[in-house]
């Protein structure tokens, strides 16, 4: 085994964390105070090429896969875990179009994405939940060449900021229901943005409600078949969804030990640093510890995605890793926040923000504890 | 305009934003390098992005030079990945400890193996030693005009560039003609960000290594050697932060201030 990053994913780190450290951080407080996400973020990680990271480079995407892709959210989640989540929606919200969409489907669309002319999402989850999407009231039905969608789907995360999404529909009930996503953008009648939601972290990540109301979509704008929605949709959300979730928690992670450190170094108590008080070193080393143990198996799922396995030997890997380093984004940022102190609950100090967005972690593309139903079936089934 | 040809000279020296972590070697004097992972020289990277700047409005390309052991290369790739069309490590353990004057030569020799250049741009000083000297030494051995700590800089015409000095008196605007070296200071530009396009663009780029075989120099002008100053001792400085309260009314503060300040 080799645990080193080539020279060209140690330049992309090196770009994402610059890019996060000049351009995102003089943000983090306008966006914590206005919980709207500044536009010439977007603007600026196109410019870069960020946006089109999983695009092929025929469509004008730099195409540096899923290991890539997880190293840019960590980065960016390192600085705003809010803009690295929007990020990794974004590349959720395209990524059916790439491994999925027509020919037709992917000229249309692939090279605005990388530009940015295009901002993704993708809308599964409805009121009644994300994880058993067999009860979902949005339909689509057939108009001749064309579909119309009705319904409403929920906790969409960029449902303002973005202009296109996949989205999953029921198209029919008899002799058993099936399931047909399409790609759907701003510019058909029908697809509107709907109520917001007020969350207790991702400030400056948009997220609520999108509504599609007699919305007609062309045929060619089906991705994969009529009927192979769900596989559309586990594709995003398994191969993207619940992996950028995971890295996002890589990012809390590793602001929560920055934090840490920086503060047990220079506050002295007694005479000198509490860093060295054993108390102290103890918390210090476990959030060092959930870092290297989440990053191992973040990574390896990221690696896994590249060699192009089967979805279903994906999944658990997935889960596994979005459950276990979003378990850890929470307890290290806990733990942080207990070395800080009174300072830990202070906002000039990020801590708490740490804490907050950790638990939207936990939430997001499905709770710890769905991710652990896919590893126990995994584990159970002897694999 | 006529396309230039830019060398840009940089220096690999260790992260800036990890000096609080810095450590000497109480037995060879030298600073402890491992862990501690090594940048571009910043106020190289203005260099390279006046090089950059300069291609881009007039065409010409820009080749990167750098006096470096091996583990440079990874430095020198990323200069390609912001732009550089060509990226020269001089590496050779001949070159090792040279001081000011050692480098120069080496990279003389290295621009001259690559043939002749409009323009030279350096960083006005590395941050590590902070000498400033190799600029106007390189220009010496190319038997080059130079211009130190540019603060502005611009194409004029064919044969010449505008650029812009300040000092503590006044600032001055000068009409140079080219072939020429210039320092550049860090209100010259604002260097740009690394971007993917430019890290895919770098892999139809190449960094070029030459070795002391290479170069054909005396060994008795380079490295350890061939260096007239050696770095007799380094240590760190000692500073503590002291806050004292002066009290009393206006009148007596600012007796006892001028009485602890000497005056």
């Amino acid at each position: 085994m080799i645990f080193e990053f080539t020279p060209e994913q140690e330049l992309l780190k090196k770009a994402a964390r610059e890019f996060a450290e000049e351009v995102v951080y003089p943000k983090v407080e306008e966006m914590e105070t206005t919980r709207e996400l500044p536009e010439e973020l977007y603007q600026v990680m196109g410019e870069a090429g960020f946006l089109g990271i999983l695009v092929p480079q025929e469509y004008g995407g730099s195409e540096l896969g899923t290991l890539a892709a997880v190293l840019v959210v960590e980065e960016i989640s390192r600085i705003s875990a809010a803009l690295g989540t929007s990020f990794q929606v974004h590349c959720l919200g395209y990524l059916p179009v790439v491994r999925l969409g027509s020919p037709q489907l992917k000229q249309k669309y692939l090279p605005g994405i990388a530009t940015g002319k295009y901002i993704a999402t993708g809308a599964i989850t409805e009121a009644s939940g994300g994880s058993e999407p067999a009860n979902m009231s949005t339909i689509a039905t057939r108009d001749g060449d064309s579909w119309v969608i009705n319904g409403r789907k929920c906790f969409i995360s960029n449902n303002k900021t973005a202009n296109c999404t996949w989205v999953t529909a029921r198209t029919k009930d008899e002799p058993k229901r099936e399931f047909t996503s399409f790609f759907v953008d701003k510019s058909i009648e029908g697809y509107k943005t709907g109520r917001m939601e007020n969350k207790m972290g991702f400030h400056g990540l948009d997220n609520g409600d999108l509504i599609f109301q007699d919305c007609k979509v062309p045929s060619e704008n089906v991705i994969l078949g009529e009927g192979r929605g769900i596989t559309v949709a586990m594709t995003s959300i398994g191969r993207m969804g619940r992996m950028g979730m995971a890295a996002v928690g890589l990012g809390v992670i590793k602001s929560s030990l920055d934090a840490a450190v920086k503060f047990a170094n220079e506050r002295i108590l007694y005479g000198k640093p509490i860093a060295e008080l054993q108390a102290i070193q103890f918390k210090v080393a476990e959030i060092a510890s959930l870092l290297e143990t989440s990053r191992l198996l973040v990574y390896r799922a990221a690696w896994m995605a590249d060699q192009n396995g089967s979805d279903s030997d994906l999944a658990p890997v997935v889960a596994m890793a979005k459950y276990y380093a979003t378990d850890s984004a929470i307890k290290a940022s806990d733990l942080a926040l207990e070395i800080l102190g009174g300072y830990g609950v202070v906002e000039d100090y990020h801590v708490e923000r740490y804490v907050r967005d950790a638990r939207m972690i936990w939430a997001a593309a499905g709770t710890a504890d769905i991710m652990k139903l896919s590893v126990a079936k995994s584990a159970l089934s002897g694999k | 305009m006529r396309p230039l040809r830019i060398a840009v000279c940089v220096k690999p020296v260790p992260d800036p934003k990890q000096s609080s972590s810095f450590q000497i070697d109480p037995v060879s004097k030298t600073l402890v390098r491992k862990g501690i992972p090594l940048v571009i020289n910043p106020l190289d990277r203005h260099a390279l992005e006046a090089g950059l700047r300069l291609k881009e409005s007039a065409g010409g390309n820009v080749t990167v030079f750098s006096m470096a052991p091996p583990a440079a290369e990874q430095t020198l790739t990323e200069t390609l990945a912001m732009g550089a069309d060509e990226a020269v490590l001089l590496s050779d353990l001949h070159f090792a400890g040279g001081d000011t004057l050692a480098t120069a030569r080496v990279l003389a020799a290295g621009l001259k193996k690559m043939g002749d250049w409009d323009l030279i741009i350096c960083g006005a000083e590395s941050f590590d030693g902070g000498t400033a000297q190799v600029g106007s030494q390189l220009a010496v051995l190319q038997g080059l005009p130079w211009i130190t700590r540019v603060r502005h800089l611009e194409r004029e015409d064919d044969a010449h560039l505008l650029v812009t000095l300040e000092d503590e008196v006044e600032q001055r605007d000068l009409l140079v003609q080219m072939p020429l070296l210039l320092t550049v200071d860090s209100a010259v530009n604002q260097p740009r960000r690394l971007s993917l396009l430019g890290i895919l663009a770098a892999r139809k780029r190449k960094v070029t290594t030459y070795n002391f075989n290479d170069l054909g120099l005396d060994k008795n002008t380079i490295g350890l050697d061939g260096s007239p100053t050696q770095t007799r001792e380094l240590f760190t400085l000692e500073s503590s932060k002291k806050v004292e309260m002066l009290t009393g009314n206006p009148q007596q503060i600012v007796a006892e201030l001028f009485t602890k300040l000497g005056l």
